[in-house]
């Protein structure tokens, strides 16, 4: 057998995965990485700053359902990962990290670039390895796409000393692999899904909610048939925003602390709920204690630690969302259950997501979120894939943004990491370059990540960034005047840069737009251009972000706008 | 609610790691924990004591199962698993009638005596943690100059390995 280095060993396995595609940025200790990927048909990104990579890793990850792949060095490049790592942990997201590390002989010596990256994330990695030997790297690589992507998806950490990269093996390709302490797939059990159906029938005033485990399993036909069939309302956490047709007619939108008013108001009137693929995250629902008060709780989850780890279940199903959520549409099928929407509880829900649908009161001011969103989704065609940063522009495209189209919202759900959706959206574009990516950004958000725009520009995966630029970290300056009268400190960005001219700096399309219809114009240009723009939109920096369900406080104490 | 956890694991480096890093990071509490190589050398054995609740007893041992590198997680009922922990202690001699009754107590409580010197002497004891609790009662007027302890070593009765 043929002797071959690490590197290229790594190299042949990822070809084996079907990747195509990697982000990264090269550096002392894995440029043996590097020289191999210069010989193989992989694609490499370059990406101006690491996080950024494992950013657009995640982001490929969840259009693709594959995982999605990022390169760094070690040392700072490895740290520089770190957050992308966390929030591909924090929402589920299937994604193989890379990393060059010092030589084997170096590891605890404090050599230049040295950090101890398997430590560092320990607790937000699904899984790490590091091999030791050229030979171990192809094991490795089938282990890490394996864990990666199967079960609850989540990110694999590969770290591989400079010494293992650049030595020769003869090595061996497995075509498969077993872990024998990891059991992804679990058969639901039948007698459970009964249980669950018969208290869902049951129930006087049954709701479901639909969480991004629904999405990362595509179990959109079976959740929607299910609804259909019992003429139940669907709400969403926000992770799962993007599940159900936000324009369906017993479509809530999401629940939780920027949840829909329609949502969270009959999620504190239900009785029982079906909750698929959804953690119970404290933004989702509020204290703990209210959730569960009076409401009965079926949990279907491919996890069976989140099985009451925040509420306590009535009825658990562990098992993959679609698998159990199919077998539960035979059963409603073979018992010939077709409801309609005649109970005094449909009644009530029609009533109410009306009764908030006209009456809200909409923020005075020409560009108020609401109204540019609703423009966006105008113009936007619904196939597009958006992605969002984090903060005040991210709870309103909660709010206001529908995602007709099943699975093309993603956001850092979990994490809450700014600076995520832009380089998440390249990936995304990178994973579907047909369909137009859209960013809805804030400043502050975009800021921290804007240098991907050069990625945009010349690695041709244009990407539209939806600024809706007020001059402020928003969402610290909402909780500032809410919660410390109105003391304003470290959220003044006072207009800096001008964005238009970042963008054309980097070679992109700059658009300022200033109405509804510059607005819906700049979408357009930038869809039929398909090249990087930003468009810059001034909005109000007073407009806050309503409904609100303060932190420590549960659905039924949502404050609505006055 | 004081619990045993027994849990199989890969006898590989990092594991220890990993599950302590995980009751830190989920802000569980370890009261005791051993660790030992099998009757199979690529598996270890960790017994893991700890104070919980039910509900929280309950996250402990399902975020336990979670993790890739554990094979298997049993909570152990007391009633239905052997359980010791191994502890020395050196003791003060202040008088030379000390060693005498140390001595006394030693054979009371089925301990091994070592290292008998004029001003110290070490007493090995393996017990439940309520028979090393009484020892040390009954040794603290002595002077305890130093301690070690092994944390709880346990395996189900026969007959009740498959009970959980």
């Amino acid at each position: 057998m043929e002797k071959i280095s690490g590197a290229r060993s790594l190299m042949i396995a990822l070809e084996k995965e079907g990747v195509e595609i990697a982000f990264g940025l090269p550096g002392g200790a894995n440029l043996p990485i590097y020289d191999e990927l210069y010989k193989s048909n992989i694609r490499h990104v370059l990406v101006r700053h690491e996080q950024s990579a494992s950013h657009m890793a995640d982001g490929f990850g969840r259009v693709s359902r594959r995982p999605g792949v990022c390169f760094a060095t070690s040392g700072p490049g490895a740290t520089n990962i770190v957050t992308g790592i966390a929030t591909a942990q924090a929402d589920s997201a299937p994604m193989v990290a890379i990393t060059g590390q010092v030589p084997s002989k170096m590891i605890g010596r404090d050599a230049f670039q040295e950090s101890d990256i398997i430590g560092i994330t320990n607790p937000i990695v699904k899984y790490a390895f590091q091999p030791m030997s050229p030979n171990e790297v192809p094991e490795v690589v089938k282990k890490a796409f394996y864990i990666a992507s199967t079960g609850r998806p989540g990110p694999v950490l590969i770290d591989i000393p400079k010494d293992v990269q650049q030595n020769e093996a003869e090595v061996h390709f497995p075509s498969e692999v077993k872990i024998r302490g990891y059991h992804p797939w679990v058969d639901p059990d039948i007698t459970q899904i009964e249980r669950a159906t018969e208290m869902l029938l049951s129930a006087e005033r049954p709701i479901i909610l639909a969480g991004g485990g629904v999405i990362i399993s595509s179990a959109f036909a079976e959740l929607q048939s299910i609804a259909e069939l019992l003429m139940i309302p669907v709400v969403t956490t926000f992770k799962g925003k993007g599940s159900f047709p936000e324009n369906h007619p017993l479509s809530l939108g999401p629940i939780g602390m920027h949840g829909h008013a329609e949502a969270n108001k009959m999620m504190t009137e239900a009785d029982c709920v079906l909750a698929c693929g959804s953690r119970f995250s404290d933004r989702s629902v509020g204290t703990f204690e209210e959730f569960e008060r009076n409401l009965k709780i079926i949990h279907m989850d491919v996890d069976p630690a989140e099985i009451g780890k925040n509420q306590t279940t009535n009825v658990a199903v562990v098992g993959d969302v679609k698998t159990s959520l199919r077998i539960m549409v035979k059963m409603l099928i073979q018992k010939a259950i077709k409801r309609n929407g005649e109970s005094a509880w449909a009644k009530r829900v029609k009533e109410t997501k009306d009764y908030y649908r006209e009456n809200l009161k909409i923020h005075p001011h020409p560009l108020a979120a609401s109204k540019v969103l609703k423009k966006l989704r105008e113009v936007l065609p619904t196939q597009s894939i958006v992605t969002t940063e984090v903060g005040q522009h991210q709870m309103w495209a909660s709010l206001f943004f529908d995602v007709i189209h099943p699975g093309t919202f993603f956001s850092s759900t979990g994490l809450g990491t700014m600076g995520w959706g832009f380089p998440a959206a390249i990936g995304a574009k990178a994973a579907k370059p047909d369909v137009p990516v859209l960013d809805i950004a804030g400043e502050g958000s975009f800021n921290m990540t804007e240098n991907s725009l050069a990625v945009s520009v010349l690695e041709d995966l244009p990407v539209i960034v939806f600024l809706l630029n007020n001059f402020t970290l928003g969402m610290v300056a909402q909780w500032q005047r809410t919660f410390y009268d109105r003391r304003m400190i470290g959220v003044d960005l006072k207009n800096c840069p001008d964005y238009v001219k970042v963008a054309e700096a980097y070679g992109a399309q700059g658009i300022r737009a200033t109405t509804l219809d510059e607005i819906g114009k700049a979408v357009q240009t930038a869809i039929k251009s398909n090249v990087a723009t930003v468009i810059d939109i001034p909005i109000d920096p007073q407009e806050d972000v309503l409904p609100f369900v303060a932190p420590g406080t549960s659905l039924k104490d949502m404050i609505l706008p006055s | 609610m004081w619990s045993i956890i027994s849990v199989l694991v890969e006898n590989k480096p990092g594991v220890l790691f990993k599950i302590t890093n995980l009751f830190r990071s989920r802000n569980y509490n370890i009261d005791s924990i051993s660790v030992g190589i099998t009757e199979n050398p690529e598996v270890s054995r960790m017994t893991i004591t700890t104070e919980a609740d039910e509900k929280q007893l309950n996250q402990i041992l399902k975020q336990l199962d979670k993790l890739i590198d554990t094979l298997e997680v049993k909570l152990l009922d007391e009633k239905k698993s052997v359980y010791r922990e191994l502890v020395m202690m050196k003791l003060k001699v202040s008088k030379p009638t000390d060693i005498k009754e140390i001595t006394d107590l030693a054979n009371a409580f089925k301990c091994d005596v070592h290292d008998v010197r004029k001003s110290s002497i070490i007493i090995e004891i393996t017990a439940t943690p309520d028979r090393v609790s009484a020892l040390v009662d009954l040794v603290k007027g002595y002077g305890i100059l130093e301690m070690a302890r092994t944390g709880i070593c346990a395996l189900a009765r026969g007959g009740y390995e498959n009970e959980s």
